[in-house]
């Protein structure tokens, strides 16, 4: 059966192919692996907090002034966390699995510095959001932050 | 020789009616909305431009494509650069035949196979509002097309095979999934880039909006059918409006843009949209 012998070639062929990009694209190291999990941790735990705020703001949840102020506070703190261990070098999207950092975070980091800045801003002013109703306005802020950091320096989904 | 006349009659640039849209007022304020669900500024501002800077039209924009790379032309109001000179009939042509006032076809990286289903009256308030923006006289910058592309009449066939003057959902519907095809297919030609393409290039109408590799060359843009997504109604308005997604991740990319868009347009739009992406068939 020739014509299954030349599609078992084929396979085969595809397969080392496949396995060798695979090789490539997971040829960082154990540390570049690792930031890259830390900031997917410190993207899920502002998603969460934000979760927690949103459901405020749709009336899902009771507004409570402590829970936004520990939500908010967190994400603020989460902001602020210090860039140098998270954003290493040769973590980019390509470089490390799983990675959807572009490469302008490092050859923009002023600019990128500024999204988190901003998002710092909006959670602070969201820490005293006095009923439901001002839970909703913040929200304006801390989406557009996140937005706006997004659409610059996220690649698309891998 | 009757084979290359005939070739050449089926590859016209088609004209529209010079009547078009006669007896309406345009409405600037209308138009806006028009330009919003439209996405016009996505694709025409110039790059990393932000706040007010986005409505000088002067274009730039890259689109990479196997075809080569188109850039988003200058359609601000400058009368050399931009559309400034243009009449009414030349812009409707442009929009909804995909051909420029000289009588070429253009490249469908403008997304005329969706805005001809635009009304007459949209198609003139769009084209007041443009007018009301500032111009810019920067040239727009000539498209990277390579042979045999770069022959446009060659458009005409392709626009032969690939546009289809009836929408993708067909059929009566209610009037809120009316208006979200309108919204979809028409304006906010959400299929550009969440449906596949053949190898010409066409959009695959049998698996719409089943998703697409993207054409940065990284990732791939979402299968956004039922099949795929499984967000209730309120979930698509929500990531409509402040551009979350049921888990608060947030929007990025090309899609954030998008979010400013929808986001200036009515409740009701935004439900409308939702409602027909419930509608349409679902593609694993």
């Amino acid at each position: 059966m020739p014509s299954f012998a030349n599609s078992t070639i084929v396979l085969g062929l595809a397969t080392a192919l496949i396995a060798t990009a695979g090789l490539a694209a997971s040829h960082a190291s154990k540390i570049d692996n690792a930031a890259v999990a830390a900031r997917h941790a410190q993207m899920q735990m502002i998603g969460y907090h934000t979760g927690v705020l949103g459901a405020i703001a749709k009336g899902e949840a009771d507004y409570d002034s402590a829970v936004v102020k520990a939500a908010a506070g967190n994400i603020n703190a989460l902001a602020k966390l210090d860039k140098t261990t998270l954003w290493v070098q040769g973590t980019a999207q390509g470089e490390v699995d799983g990675s959807r950092a572009k490469p302008e975070i490092w050859s923009d980091l002023d600019g990128f510095t500024a999204k988190f800045a901003a998002l710092e801003k909006a959670s602070a002013e969201m820490m005293s959001a006095a009923d439901a109703a001002a839970v909703g306005a913040g929200m304006a802020g801390i989406g557009g932050a996140c937005k706006a950091c997004h659409e610059t320096y996220r690649g698309p989904k891998n | 020789m009757i084979g290359a006349g005939f070739a050449w009659v089926l590859t016209a640039p088609a004209d529209v009616d010079p009547d078009f849209a006669q007896g309406h007022v345009p409405d600037v304020q209308a138009g806006a909305l028009v330009f919003a669900a439209g996405g016009c500024v996505s694709c025409h501002a110039v790059p990393q431009s932000a706040g007010d800077q986005k409505l000088a039209l002067a274009g730039g924009l890259a689109f990479a494509s196997d075809f080569g790379t188109f850039y988003a032309p200058n359609i601000s109001p400058d009368p050399d650069a931009g559309i400034g000179a243009w009449s009414l009939t030349d812009f409707a042509r442009a929009l909804t035949k995909g051909v420029s006032p000289q009588g070429q076809h253009l490249y469908p990286a403008f997304p005329y196979t969706a805005y001809q289903h635009l009304t007459p009256a949209d198609v003139s308030d769009l084209f007041a509002y443009i007018q009301t923006l500032p111009a810019d006289a920067t040239p727009s910058k000539p498209h990277d097309v390579s042979f045999p592309f770069n022959i446009r009449r060659a458009l005409g066939f392709w626009k032969l095979l690939f546009m289809k003057d009836e929408y993708v959902l067909s059929g009566d519907q209610s009037p809120d999934v009316s208006r979200g095809r309108y919204l979809a297919e028409a304006l906010a030609h959400c299929g550009e880039c969440h449906t596949p393409r053949n190898a010409l290039g066409g959009l695959d109408r049998d698996n719409w909006l089943s998703g697409a590799p993207n054409p940065s060359g990284k990732g791939r843009i979402p299968n956004i059918t039922t099949g795929a997504l499984d967000w209730s109604q309120s979930d698509l308005i929500a990531y409509f409006t402040t551009g979350f997604t049921p888990d608060y991740d947030s929007a990025g990319g090309e899609m954030a843009e998008v979010i400013s868009n929808l986001a200036q347009l009515p409740d009701s739009d935004r439900a409308a949209i939702a409602a027909y992406l419930k509608a349409i068939p679902a593609r694993p």
